[in-house]
């Protein structure tokens, strides 16, 4: 191309700043947003990654079990193994922090066992403390990141808690291997068996196996010596089990962004499309004047890639700026509560910030594809007469329409592809190209049931609908695909939030609860404390909650032993099964959804669980509905577990109060009782609220992405109608001439707008609970497990698309006010 | 970044060095580590064994191999227990009241140094540990013990490895006051203390990834204490000398910051069984030829003369010669602690009169750490 015509395309870029500035931004966005999310993942990844190489250090196998832990003789079989070189047993505890928000990865470990397993994990004493302190009880030993987290020097205390009991430590030193984003502790593991009340107890053994040993035949003769309930895991195998369990959450959040940068594209062609219908006498005089068609296409290319180009850099440059913030604001797990624990740091990336900006150049140039053909293909002769052509192709598609709604509806049937549900994002996709597709046949549709108004304005808005269905369909398709994703996660949220607050109300109970720590964490109730909270003023009955993480098998990652009184239908949100079923020979189990999708399990099967070493057969009498724990559960009456188990240990307390009782001194009462520091007490109604305000706050990226959906969408209908009012100048004119004022035809361009929004609202809210559908019945469930309960948020989705309408309406009318403020007599003439 | 790990390890096993010198916990001398008192009498084979109330302890064997070629190698092995004083009323298997560590070592001539290895853990049988009533120490498969008529002993590294019996031809020697070992003037100072020399050995060593049949004479020593160096204290320089006459002569000093003598003392036990102790004054080490050590900048004395100067006996000259002059045990990496320890031979007027190992400590920097 010369550099006269390179400026002559590149130019009218400069000619149409409104429109370029939109979809730099839209490309920018959608490229930013992708890349963003990525970058964060990949540090959070890395870090959580390098964390688990550091555990493993450099061990062969990993011995894990519950993590309750199992008996450490399994160490002292194990280490005196032939196959094992060297044996490293740790205590890994989740410690409460009284008096602090967080917990602290601790690990107790035998310094003698580390420098030939995980030398990284050495506690090195500071100056002055006495060399054996990484023997002594009462010491721990902060990686950098938890010394700056905790704000703690060596000499200082750090208060844990184990039970409902305070501990203190003394910073003595650090863990210079661990790295800058690991946040934990290392202290010597007998004082963490004492201090954490797990005598008897590990959580992890890491093997060196002897030279010469092959990790497989090592498997398979030391497996024999596991109890039930304990597993032979290569590292990469642990890993991969946990790093599975973000990955639906991750692909989630890349398919936003992947919608995003579509929406992008989407505009790229809509302005595109307009440019090039406003710009036909240009190209067929350019064409007159000896342009191959072939250079006329490679200039609308090139157009379009500069677009692309920029919008892809500028996207770079703002996913950075994105990632950066996120990682100050909600850590490297975006609120979704994987990685807790790390300290990710942000870098610059080359190879996937080019890809990005490669993906940006792409939807440019890809958006620039139909209108570069079309543009390329006009006839120079007729093109430059009829200047006023429509060069758009808007036929009715409906055999097109209804195979990608049948591709969807085919798609929406197959199974998830490695725990991602490809197909299901496949089938939004077809819904999304079936109601673009369908947008031109159902305008015109609406425009044959529209011909019987009587009013002029009214008419002649109907007779530009009918007479010009392309141009209203470019405006229109892109608030269809931007509805439809919004309304989409609008009924896909909303059904989410009704079904959470309904699980809560059946998992909660109770009036108050109380609470040592979180369940993964060292604090716990035992019975004591329990009969304890049961002796107040004001309580009738108290219902002890235990959790416990257990193993069923090697292939896949733990899952959820929850034990509570289970005795009555309504005791567990099912959704299949009974409660009170007739006793059977074995004790009754219910397990999640996520149990019936990843273990294959289904009512009437029987289920070994492994408790206190021993595998316990269970009868499943039924699936329950878990939203809090996606890699699955399994519930048992809590006086079956304590039986069978011997655990009488309880994680939550269900406080129910005698008639009259005040919740709020009855909380106080405990808390009194127990200690402000290590226990929380908290009504039912204010667990429901976090639990929703977190349901919320892991949701707020989707709103984000959404807003800039509807924003984009709204835009194209701005670009498509500030091109079309300016394409139709003469049009304008001769109404003038016939009397009209501006002001009416204002309101013939706010009618026109919002005729081609109200249709594209209208196939976007059909297209969008259909996707919806497919997000509640396909997507989550195979990507979380768990299913909902469709509701529509009709009311909020009427107003919605009354907004849209009335903004398109606004949109048109102000994007046509500077073609209406030429002289009419002007207009006219201009063309002849 | 091996050297790195290897060096924080050392933090934690050099203290336990730290206690079996005995020197840094002074200040906070603690009451419950019993006493080394005089008069209390060693029973075999009862004493044999572990005495875990005590600080330290340690059995020490060393000796001279001779392989089917008639070449000559010195070895030793050390199994050291240390009573932490820590986590004593923890119900845990991992408590680490008790440690136990072990180096062995080969002085191989032909690879010019010392090949060794070290071991440290905490007591947890039946992983590792040791035995009350018997000899019987081991760390993982490094391991002594005494099975009612000999000992054995083995320990591999990554350079070499051996298994050994030593089946004993002379009586224990009790050494100081019948077992009662003054290391200072200060009588705090001290441990209980015998030696078992002339032990016949013999089994396999492997060096230069080749197991050889071996034999030769080795001297084991057992010594256990709460607090055996003195303050002020820098090392010590021993001597445990098979006579080929069937004698056997036991001697030490410790010297002080400067270097000069502090205490010394010392068994020698005759061909026909009589022995006498050897008060500070009965004996002087004059140091010889000296050699340093390019690893760590120590400079030793490696020949050296002992003059025996017993009352009421002839006074003896005597002269100590290396097997080989670099028998530096350079443990930083480790345990950290550096010493000079070799196979030697006795000279008396030019002549062999017996084999031994002579071990010198607090040459690099004082022997705490």
């Amino acid at each position: 191309m010369s550099a006269a015509l390179r400026r002559l395309f590149l130019a009218s870029l400069r000619r149409r700043p409104l429109a370029t500035a939109l979809s730099l931004a839209a490309i920018a966005l959608g490229v930013a947003l992708g890349l963003a999310v990525q970058l964060i993942h990949d540090a959070a990844l890395d870090e959580f990654g390098r964390g688990l190489r550091l555990l493993a250090g450099e061990s062969d196998l990993q011995v894990l079990g519950p993590r309750g832990g199992f008996d450490d003789a399994l160490y002292l079989a194990l280490a005196a193994r032939p196959e094992v070189a060297e044996a490293s047993p740790l205590l890994e505890v989740q410690a409460r922090l009284p008096g602090r928000d967080g917990s602290l990865r601790i690990l107790g470990a035998d310094i003698f066992r580390l420098p030939g397993v995980q030398p990284a994990l050495l506690p090195v004493p500071a100056e002055g403390v006495g060399q054996f302190a990484a023997l002594e009880a009462g010491r721990i030993f902060l990686s950098a990141a938890a010394s700056a987290e905790l704000g703690l020097a060596p000499g200082n205390v750090l208060a844990v808690q184990s039970g409902v009991v305070e501990h203190a430590l003394t910073v003595s030193g650090g863990v210079p291997g661990a790295g800058a984003g690991q946040a934990l502790g290392v202290m010597d593991i007998a004082a963490a068996q004492q201090l954490f009340d797990r005598p008897g107890l590990l959580t992890r053994i890491d093997l060196r196996l002897a030279p010469g040993v092959a990790r497989e035949e090592a498997r398979r003769s030391l497996a024999a010596l596991l109890p039930p309930g304990v597993e032979l895991l290569a590292p990469e195998a642990a890993a991969a089990q946990v790093a599975g369990l973000s990955r639906a959450y991750r692909v989630n959040l890349g398919m936003l962004a992947a919608i995003a940068l579509l929406t992008g594209a989407f505009l790229v062609f809509s302005t595109q499309m307009l440019a090039v219908a406003r710009r036909r006498q240009e190209f067929a005089f350019l064409r007159a004047l000896g342009l191959e068609r072939s250079g006329l296409k490679r200039g609308l290319l090139a157009e379009g890639a500069a677009l692309g180009l920029l919008g892809g850099l500028g996207g770079v440059a703002l996913g950075h700026g994105l990632a950066a913030l996120a990682f100050r604001l909600v850590g490297g797990d975006l609120g979704a509560g994987f990685f807790e624990g790390l300290r990710p740091a942000l870098r610059f990336e080359p190879l996937p910030a080019l890809a990005y900006a490669a993906l940006g150049v792409a939807a440019g140039v890809a958006g620039s594809w139909v209108p570069a053909r079309d543009a390329a293909a006009l006839v120079p002769a007729r093109a430059l007469r009829a200047a006023d052509e429509a060069g758009l192709d808007a036929r009715p598609r409906w055999v097109a329409a209804f195979s990608c709604a049948l591709a969807a509806a085919v798609l929406s049937r197959l199974p998830a592809l490695g725990g991602v549900p490809v197909a299901g994002y496949a089938a939004v996709a077809c819904i999304l190209a079936a109601a673009v597709l369908a947008l031109p046949g159902v305008t015109a549709a609406v425009a044959r049931v529209l011909a019987r108004g009587r009013a002029v304005l009214w008419r002649l808005a109907h007779a530009r609908l009918a007479a010009a269905p392309g141009q209203t369909v470019v405006a229109g398709a892109a608030v269809v695909a931007s509805v439809a994703l919004a309304a989409a996660m609008a009924i896909m949220v909303n059904s989410f939030r009704l079904s959470l607050d309904d699980w809560l109300a059946r998992m909660l109970p109770a009036d108050l609860y109380l609470q040592a720590s979180s369940s993964a964490a060292s604090g716990y109730l035992d019975e004591d404390t329990v009969a304890a909270v049961a002796a107040l003023p004001g309580v009738a009955a108290v219902e002890p909650i235990r959790f416990e993480q257990i193993r069923l098998d090697g292939q896949r990652a733990p899952v959820t032993l929850l034990a509570r009184t289970i005795r009555a239908e309504g005791d567990l949100p099912l959704v299949e099964g009974h409660i009170a079923v007739p006793p059977d020979d074995l004790p009754q189990a219910w397990i999640s959804e996520a149990m019936v999708d990843l273990f294959g399990l289904a009512t009437g099967d029987e289920l070994a669980v492994p408790m206190a070493g021993r595998l316990q057969r269970f009868r499943v009498a039924g699936v329950w509905r878990d939203y809090a724990r996606q890699h699955g559960a399994v519930a048992v009456d809590l006086a079956v577990y304590q039986a069978l188990g011997g655990d009488h240990r309880a994680n939550d307390l269900a406080i129910r109060l005698r008639p009259g009782a005040d919740p709020a001194a009855v909380a106080q009462a405990a808390v009194a009782a127990l200690g402000e520091r290590t226990v929380r007490v908290a009504t039912t109604g204010e667990v429901r609220a976090r639990s929703l305000e977190i349901f919320d706050r892991s949701f707020l990226v989707t709103y984000l992405m959404e807003a800039a959906a509807v924003l984009i969408g709204l835009a194209g209908i701005a670009t498509s109608f500030a091109a079309l009012a300016t394409a139709r100048r003469r049009e304008f004119g001769m109404l003038r001439h016939l009397g009209f004022t501006r002001g009416e035809i204002g309101r013939l361009l706010a009618l026109e707008g919002a005729l081609a929004a109200a249709l594209g609202v209208a196939v976007g809210l059909a297209a969008g609970a259909a996707v919806a559908w497919v997000l509640v019945e396909v997507v989550n469930r195979q990507s979380f497990h768990w299913s909902m309960d469709m509701s529509v948020p009709a009311g909020g989705l009427a107003l919605f698309a009354a907004v849209l309408v009335a903004l398109a309406a606004l949109a048109a009318r102000l994007a046509g006010a500077h073609a209406m403020r030429r002289p009419a007599v002007l207009a006219v003439r201009e063309d002849w | 970044m091996a050297a790195r790990w290897i060096r924080r390890l050392a933090a934690v096993a050099c203290a336990a060095f730290a206690l079996l010198a005995g020197g840094t916990f002074a200040d906070e001398l603690p009451a419950d580590y019993p006493p080394v008192l005089p008069g209390r009498a060693i029973e075999f084979p009862a004493d044999t064994g572990a005495h875990p109330a005590f600080r330290t302890e340690w059995w020490y064997v060393t000796g001279w191999l001779a392989d089917g070629e008639g070449i000559e190698r010195g070895f030793q092995i050390t199994f050291f227990r240390v009573r932490t004083r820590i986590g004593e009323g923890n119900p845990s298997r991992f408590a680490p009241r008790q440690l136990v560590l072990a180096h062995a070592a080969v002085a191989d001539p032909k690879a010019g140094r010392l090949l060794h290895a070290e071991r440290a853990a905490r007591a947890l049988p039946p992983l590792v540990g040791f035995e009350t009533g018997r000899t019987h120490a081991w760390v993982g498969d490094w391991s002594i013990a005494w099975e009612g008529d000999h000992y054995l002993a083995r320990a591999a590294g990554e350079d070499f490895a051996f298994d050994l019996r030593f089946d004993p031809t002379a009586a224990p020697m009790l050494n100081g006051e019948a077992g009662f070992s003054r290391k200072d003037a200060d009588p705090r100072h001290a441990s209980h203390y015998y030696s078992r020399p002339q032990l016949a050995a013999r089994g396999t060593l492997r060096v230069d990834g080749q197991d050889r049949e071996v034999s030769g004479r080795a001297w084991l020593d057992h010594e256990w204490s709460s607090e055996l160096m003195p303050e002020g204290v820098r090392g010590w320089d021993w001597l445990g000398i098979n006579l080929h006459d069937g004698g056997a002569l036991m001697a030490f000093r410790m010297r002080d910051e400067q270097g000069e003598p502090r205490w010394a003392g010392g068994t020698l036990r005759a061909a026909d069984g009589s022995q006498r102790s050897l008060a500070p004054q009965e004996l002087r080490f004059t140091p010889l030829r000296r050699w340093r050590s390019s690893r760590t900048g120590a400079d030793y004395a490696v020949t050296w003369r002992l003059e025996l100067n017993p009352a009421g006996a002839a006074p003896r000259t005597l002269e100590i010669q290396p097997l080989m002059d670099d028998q530096e045990l350079d443990s930083r990496r480790s345990t950290g602690a550096v010493y000079w320890e070799g196979a030697v031979r006795l000279l008396e007027g030019g002549r062999e009169i017996g084999r031994g190992y002579l071990e010198m400590t607090g040459y690099a920097e004082r022997l705490r750490m």
